[in-house]
Order: C-alpha cells, then sequence, then structure tokens
C-alpha cells in the first residue's frame, strides 16, 4: 500500500447495533455466536404474523438526552451514536469547524444513509395529527423523516463542508453510501469521509408489509433460530435495527497525522441486476458484474481475497444466487474464502447492514478472525462454498482482503473491498 | 389564573423539556434564540406546549414578537 492521497484507509469505526452499543462490544458479539434477535413484547406485535426482531442492545435515548432524541429520528440518533464514536476512534478530538481541528472542514464529507429514511416518524406524526390535531404535529417532523437526516446530522455533528450525501439503494445504501465515500477521497474532493449505514425500521407497518411479500422469517416459537442463512430450513429474513459507521480517509493525510490504520479501503464494485423490483436474479449474473467490476476497476486480485462478509439475508433464493455469483466470478478461489453471514446474529439491517457488516469485515481484517454464521443445522447442497459455522475461525497471516456484499430490492448490487495495510 | 412566577417556572419547564436548558437558566430577560438554543423550529414547539399549559392561544404572526421570556411571560399573562 503507498501513503498517497488516491489511497484510501480506515482510521475510525462506530456501530450501534443488536449486539452492542459500540464497535467493541458488537464484535465480542459477533466471534462468539451470540444472537440478538428477540421476540418483540410491544403491544403491536401481539396481532401481527411477525412477532420476532433484532432491537439495538441499547436504547439511543440513554446516551442522546432527551431534548435532541425528541428532534432526530430514531436512524439519525444510531447514525449519530455510532458516528461520535468512530470520529473519536479515529483521533479526532472536536468539529472539523471547530479550534485547533486537524482536518479542514472544506476537505470533510459525510455520506450516511439508509434504506426507508424516517419511516417511524411519519407514521408516529400520521398518528399525533389524527388523534391530537394539527398543532401538536412536530416541526421537526420534515427534517426529521427526510432519507438525508442522519447524513447531515453528522455532516452537522463534524462540521463537514466537502459534501453530505445519501446514496439510497434499500438494502444496499449503507454499502453504497461507503463505496460513494471511498470514491470522494480517490477522486480528490475530500480527505476525509466518515460513511456508513443506518435503519430504523421496527414498526408494524413495515414489519408487516415484509411479511406481506413473504420475505420475512416467521419463525416466532425460536427466535433466536430464525435467521438462518444458508441452512436448508431458512425461511425469510428477520428485521434488525442499529447504525454502523466509519471514517475513510486518503492514506496520505491519515500518515501525516499519524494516525492508526486498520487496513486499506480497495473500492467498490457496482451493478444493477434488470431483472425485477424485488427479486433476485436467480443465476446471480447482476452480482457477478458487480464482482467483476469490482476486480476491473481495483488492483485487487482474487487470489488476495480470504473472507466474505455476504449479503446472505436468510432467504431461499437470494442466498443461492449470491454463492452462485461468487463461483461464477472467482471460480476456485471461492474455496479459500471463509464466508461469514453475521445477519444470523444481527438479523437484516436493511439500509444499517452494508455499515455494520464494513465494521464487522474491517474488525475481521484486524482480528485476522472471522465470525460464524449461527443456525446452520443442514447445510443447502447448493451452497457450494466455505461457510464458517459453529465457532470463529482465524484468518491466515500475510496480505489478505475480505469483501463485504449488500444487495437491495430493485436489483443494486454492492461489492466493498477491503486488504490489510500492514 | 397563574402569578408571574408560575407562568415563568411553566415556560422554564417547556424550555427545559425541549432544548435542555436548566430550568434555573431561564430567567425573564433571557433571548430563545440567542440565550436558550431555542431556534425557530423549536419556538413552535415552545409555544404549542405553552398554550397546553396556560389555556392561552398565541397566534403565529404573535410569536416573532416574543424574543425573550419575559414577552413571553406578559404575553401569557395578559390572554389567559
Amino acid at each position: 500500500m503507498t501513503n498517497d492521497s488516491r489511497t484510501v484507509v480506515v482510521t475510525g469505526i462506530g456501530a450501534f447495533t443488536p449486539l452492542g452499543g459500540d464497535a467493541a462490544s458488537t464484535w465480542e458479539g459477533l466471534v462468539n455466536g451470540r444472537s440478538g434477535v428477540r421476540l418483540l413484547v410491544e403491544d403491536w406485535a401481539a396481532d401481527i404474523p411477525v412477532r420476532i426482531a433484532a432491537r439495538t442492545a441499547v436504547e439511543p435515548g440513554d446516551v442522546i438526552p432527551k431534548h435532541q432524541t425528541r428532534r432526530l429520528d430514531r436512524s439519525a440518533q444510531f447514525a449519530l451514536i455510532a458516528a461520535r464514536e468512530a470520529w473519536a476512534d479515529a483521533g479526532f478530538e472536536t468539529a472539523a469547524t471547530a479550534p485547533g481541528s486537524t482536518v479542514d472542514p472544506d476537505r470533510l464529507g459525510a455520506v450516511v444513509a439508509s434504506g426507508i429514511g424516517g419511516v417511524t416518524t411519519l407514521l408516529d406524526q400520521y398518528d399525533v395529527l389524527k388523534e391530537k390535531g394539527v398543532r401538536s404535529v412536530s416541526p421537526h417532523t420534515v427534517p426529521m423523516l427526510m432519507p438525508n437526516s442522519p447524513a447531515a446530522n453528522v455532516g452537522l455533528e463534524i462540521g463537514a463542508r466537502a459534501g453530505v450525501h445519501t446514496p439510497v439503494s434499500a438494502c444496499a445504501s449503507g454499502a453504497e453510501a461507503i463505496g460513494y465515500a471511498i470514491e470522494m477521497i480517490r477522486t480528490g474532493r475530500a480527505d476525509v469521509v466518515v460513511a456508513g449505514g443506518t435503519e430504523a425500521a421496527i414498526h408494524p407497518l413495515p414489519i408487516v408489509a415484509f411479511s406481506n411479500m413473504m420475505a420475512m422469517s416467521k419463525n416466532n416459537e425460536d427466535p433466536q433460530a430464525a435467521s438462518r442463512p444458508y441452512d436448508k430450513a431458512r425461511d425469510g429474513f428477520v428485521l434488525g435495527e442499529g447504525a454502523g459507521v466509519i471514517v475513510l480517509e486518503s492514506a496520505a493525510h491519515a500518515a501525516a497525522r499519524g494516525a492508526r490504520v486498520y487496513c486499506e479501503a480497495v473500492g467498490q464494485g457496482l451493478s444493477s441486476d434488470a431483472h425485477h423490483i424485488a427479486q433476485p436474479e436467480p443465476t446471480g449474473a447482476g452480482i457477478a458484474r458487480a464482482l467483476a467490476h469490482l476486480f476491473e476497476s481495483t488492483d485487487l486480485d482474487k487470489a488476495e481475497v480470504a473472507h466474505l462478509n455476504a449479503h446472505a439475508t436468510s432467504t431461499p433464493q437470494g442466498d443461492v444466487a449470491e454463492i452462485k455469483a461468487l463461483r461464477k466470478e472467482l471460480g476456485d478461489h471461492v474455496d479459500h474464502i471463509a464466508i461469514s453471514a453475521t445477519k444470523s446474529m444481527t438479523g437484516h439491517l436493511l439500509g444499517g447492514a452494508g455499515g455494520i457488516e464494513t465494521v464487522a469485515t474491517v474488525l475481521a481484517l484486524h482480528h485476522r478472525q472471522a465470525p460464524p454464521t449461527l443456525n446452520v443445522d443442514d447445510l443447502d447442497p447448493e451452497v457450494d462454498a466455505d461457510i464458517v459455522t459453529g465457532e470463529a475461525r482465524k484468518l491466515p497471516t500475510g496480505p489478505i482482503a475480505a469483501l463485504n456484499n449488500s444487495f437491495g430490492f430493485g436489483g443494486h448490487n454492492v461489492v466493498l473491498a477491503f486488504r490489510t495495510a500492514d | 389564573m397563574a402569578t408571574k412566577d408560575e407562568v415563568l417556572s411553566g415556560l422554564a419547564e417547556i424550555v427545559n423539556e425541549i432544548a435542555g436548558i436548566p430550568a434555573e437558566d431561564v430567567e425573564l430577560d433571557k433571548s430563545f434564540t440567542d440565550d436558550l438554543d431555542v431556534d425557530s423550529l423549536s419556538m413552535v414547539e415552545v409555544v404549542v406546549a405553552a398554550e397546553e399549559r396556560f389555556g392561552v392561544k398565541i397566534p403565529d404572526d404573535e410569536v416573532k414578537n416574543l424574543k425573550t421570556v419575559g414577552d413571553a411571560v406578559d404575553f401569557i399573562l395578559a390572554n389567559s
């Protein structure tokens, strides 16, 4: 890796997830195979077909004061907490606009995405309108529900003036945000970009709507066994909530300030299926094109890839299409890739997935350890790949790379690649 | 009919809830915007909460005249 301004590195991480209120506790949960899925105990859950979800391990209201939570959608609260952690983890002590900052605010960006935006704010405020009348609707409703709200609030927090962006591509949104951030640095628009994904959609309407698409597991009897990627008995995803955010930085900028470097952010591969609004393309052709784009547009070698944090949401079609795509593009190289499906523990965070799974991928390289996949009791024979099950697995020494896949309704395919820097 | 002190302490509770400012810092000469971190959106919340609490109607075009806590206390006392 060269320390130039076109090479991008990861210098900070933050997470607020069903497994923990920060990146360290989340990682501890992942490598120990802990499930964050629980039975929903809210009154509204009693009468709907899916009564399981993976709530954040910590309530954001225990971290952020009430006068701030009342003007932030839950998705923005998650993003802000994770971004603050990542920012401090990168060694930054103040906002870029504050005196003594080591970052030029004009060279600092924020790219934070969610799949659905402030959906609970929208629905809750409509309830307020119907039940309490016009005067009671919060004047903060619009800035809370707009999908760019998490990005804008993170940008305000750190003083980002190079650009604040929110790519939206359903469950690929968080990964697309990180890819966008890598390009902001590579093309010279910014030195530092805070990027990630967040989602807060645990509410009866999204759950019923996903459930009516036949996309969700209905295993209410055994919540922690419900998210079971690659297992023959998988019956859909489990909804999770939370955020994962990283600090991306040009290698030159990181070296100049003596920053600790987790790994290199090599680049992204992108494609779209042109197949169906919600169904995965069954042969994996679209995903394979995203992988091909990654290897064409970066110096990454297929032989370097030792780990994949798979999209693997635990749906019957999607999990197999992803594996087929890997075989199609990577051939025999798939055999030396330790594949982890961490949604078996966190549930599926939709637009937050790319965020927390990038944090997991970065930490997998950092600790050279691949988290286990839970609930693979009876591996689907169509899954012709090396799935890490049971316990976490050591990754090889020497230079290695890891991929993080994210795909979204609409046929969006995003592959992110990271590589050890030492 | 509330006294001036009762209206002030009620408004202080509202500002504390909405802007996170300690209630004891909400004094008659304080400006909502400059001293109490109440921006134009949060001011709408303060107004709606004050209307409910004191049973008073504060018209939209009156809100711009309520620059200090004292302005709001006087308006509430004169109109409730």
